[in-house]
């Protein structure tokens, strides 16, 4: 019946919807930032465990669809061991994936993620997708702050 | 006599629309609704041959255009029985109805120490301006409260009225949650305290016959596109008395008298309300969609509705994991509901590629969702054009997403 929308709700996307991953509150963490997306209500908080510029760990609690709470699922584990230079170089690459400026995704360079570039043709959906990593972006800069989509 | 579905179906050009390859339902008309062949003409009509500013002009055109917005007013007057055209104020929306009473009657009239009274299934139109003033003059928001099926409770509204109370603004049919207030009960409460009601009519309008002067509220407040109208246009009513001691909201064009340097004198109503040029065309709009109304009558699209709504509740409840968002025993024809863990928004991309119209989110009535604790609900809503065949296409949508997510 929903056969248009198999590119954008892929079984992945299921499966980390039902079983996210690092879905917990970290303790002893370095970085803490709250996402929020007031359009939808999803809200996210994001805990990063660094050593020097490493993210050794990341885990996050909230609640939101299928596709944000998949989306920071992904996010977490793809982020554990990278420095804030790799992470931040894999931000702009989902960025430009998702936002579909680009024909040519690069889909070495975004693993794993490559299913949720689906969400280009759905444009209310984006922000879904990109939330988790907008609350990155912000650890990474230390903003300890909410952040917000809109 | 029958409901005359196929031709009020046939009237509007976007239901033949597909969407995604299949046939549009739409049921987001809580949110604004669709327009008939008779408003869309109203506006060609109106740009093709009669069109100038109104209130102006000796020239032709002038008077022309200026004679069909007068005539709208003349309309909306009947239609929801206003004792005069001097009472009915155009505005842009119901939004902008509430903002001009909070600023003009509410400034007049609401001092520090003050109490205001709305109620826990407001629309945030109908909170944000009053959380304004009463922050500005240091006055009180009251809130009445909600039992769960979303049900306002009298006795705890009841007890809220004191000497203090200087307004109660209410909803008349709540967006999110489709609650049909008991609005008689709530302004003879008021009344016998001295204290003014304001209707947010902007859901029930569309659903019910409304007859201002049986109510006796002293403020009624929609907006037209959720009228089979054009967006850009509403509705303040307000008891004559009332309007001519409140002072003018903006100031410009229209609503003067004389202007000199030194002072200037204000229009009488209903033009002391509406500065600048309005919205002509959306109006004379509005008109066509009364006029288009009244070949059905209200009654016969309530009762059509009401019978909508039964059968959607039904077959809603017959799915395992729906709840039902709003279960008031009198309720306009809305189904707000969530579907465990799936995601309103998950609910609403999937039934969209069906062809199927309905809103996900918080309905901008955050507070009613921080009451039922959920992030957001799925909302489908009915209007004059819906089908029991269009209810079957959505539940059989959401069953079959349920079964997707597993």
């Amino acid at each position: 019946m929903f056969e248009d929308l198999r590119d954008l709700y892929q079984e992945v996307i299921f499966d980390h919807n039902r079983n996210p991953r690092n879905f917990y509150i970290m303790e002893n963490y370095d970085r803490m930032v709250e996402g929020f997306n007031p359009l939808c209500g999803d809200r996210l908080t994001l805990f990063l465990k660094m050593d020097g510029d490493i993210i050794t760990d990341a885990s996050f609690q909230g609640s939101g669809c299928a596709i944000s709470t998949a989306s920071v699922s992904l996010m977490t584990e793809i982020v554990k061991g990278k420095t804030e230079a790799e992470a931040e170089a894999l931000f702009k690459t989902f960025h430009e994936m998702t936002t579909g400026k680009d024909e040519n995704i690069n889909f070495e360079a975004v693993g794993k993620l490559a299913v949720l570039a689906g969400v280009r043709e759905y444009p209310a959906r984006v922000k879904c997708a990109t939330l988790a990593w907008h609350t990155l972006d912000a650890a990474l800069k230390n903003e300890q702050q909410s952040i917000s989509t809109e | 006599m029958t409901y005359p579905i196929e031709k009020i179906r046939a009237d509007f050009p976007i239901l033949n629309e597909k969407i995604r390859n299949k046939p549009l339902v739409y049921l987001d008309n809580a949110a604004s609704c669709q327009k008939p062949q008779a408003v869309i003409d109203s506006l060609v009509k109106l740009y093709s041959h009669d069109y100038a500013n109104v209130h102006r002009g000796v020239h032709t055109l002038s008077m022309r255009s200026t004679d069909l917005f007068e005539a709208a007013r003349e309309k909306v007057k009947t239609f929801i029985n206003a004792a005069s055209e001097k009472e009915v104020i155009f505005v842009r929306g119901a939004t902008d109805a509430i903002n001009l009473v909070a600023q003009t009657y509410g400034k007049a009239n609401i001092h520090a120490g003050d109490e205001i009274i709305i109620t826990a299934m407001e629309h945030h139109s109908n909170i944000v301006p009053w959380q304004m003033l009463c922050e500005e003059k240091g006055a009180i928001l009251k809130i009445a409260p909600m039992n769960l099926a979303g049900e306002l409770l009298m006795p705890e509204f009841e007890a809220l009225l004191n000497s203090k109370t200087k307004l109660v603004s209410v909803v008349h049919m709540s967006n999110a949650l489709g609650t049909i207030n008991p609005v008689e009960k709530i302004i003879e409460l008021a009344h016998a305290q001295n204290i003014p009601v304001l209707l947010d009519g902007a859901q029930a309008i569309p659903h019910t016959p409304v007859n201002v002067q049986k109510l006796d509220c002293d403020f009624y407040v929609f907006s037209g596109h959720k009228l089979y109208a054009p967006t850009g246009v509403g509705v303040l009513y307000g008891k004559q008395s009332l309007l001519e001691a409140m002072p003018p909201y903006q100031g410009g064009g229209d609503m003067i008298r004389t202007v000199t340097f030194e002072k200037s004198t204000y229009a009488g109503l209903p033009h002391k309300f509406e500065a600048g040029s309005p919205s002509i065309a959306e109006v004379i709009g509005l008109g066509a969609a009364i006029d288009y109304l009244n070949t059905i009558g209200m009654e016969a699209v309530a009762a059509h509705e009401a019978e909508l709504l039964v059968y959607a509740t039904e077959q809603a409840l017959q799915i395992d994991g729906l709840k039902i968002i709003g279960e008031a025993k009198e309720k306009g024809a809305i189904l707000s509901f969530t579907l465990g863990k799936i995601h309103p928004h998950d609910i609403g991309t999937m039934l969209d590629s069906l062809g199927i119209a309905i809103r996900a989110g918080h309905h901008c009535a955050m507070p009613v969702m921080d009451f039922y604790k959920v992030p957001a609900t799925a909302r489908a809503s009915f209007a004059m054009y819906n089908t029991k065949a269009e209810i079957d296409v959505l539940i059989l949508g959401i069953k079959n997403l349920i079964e997707m997510f597993g």
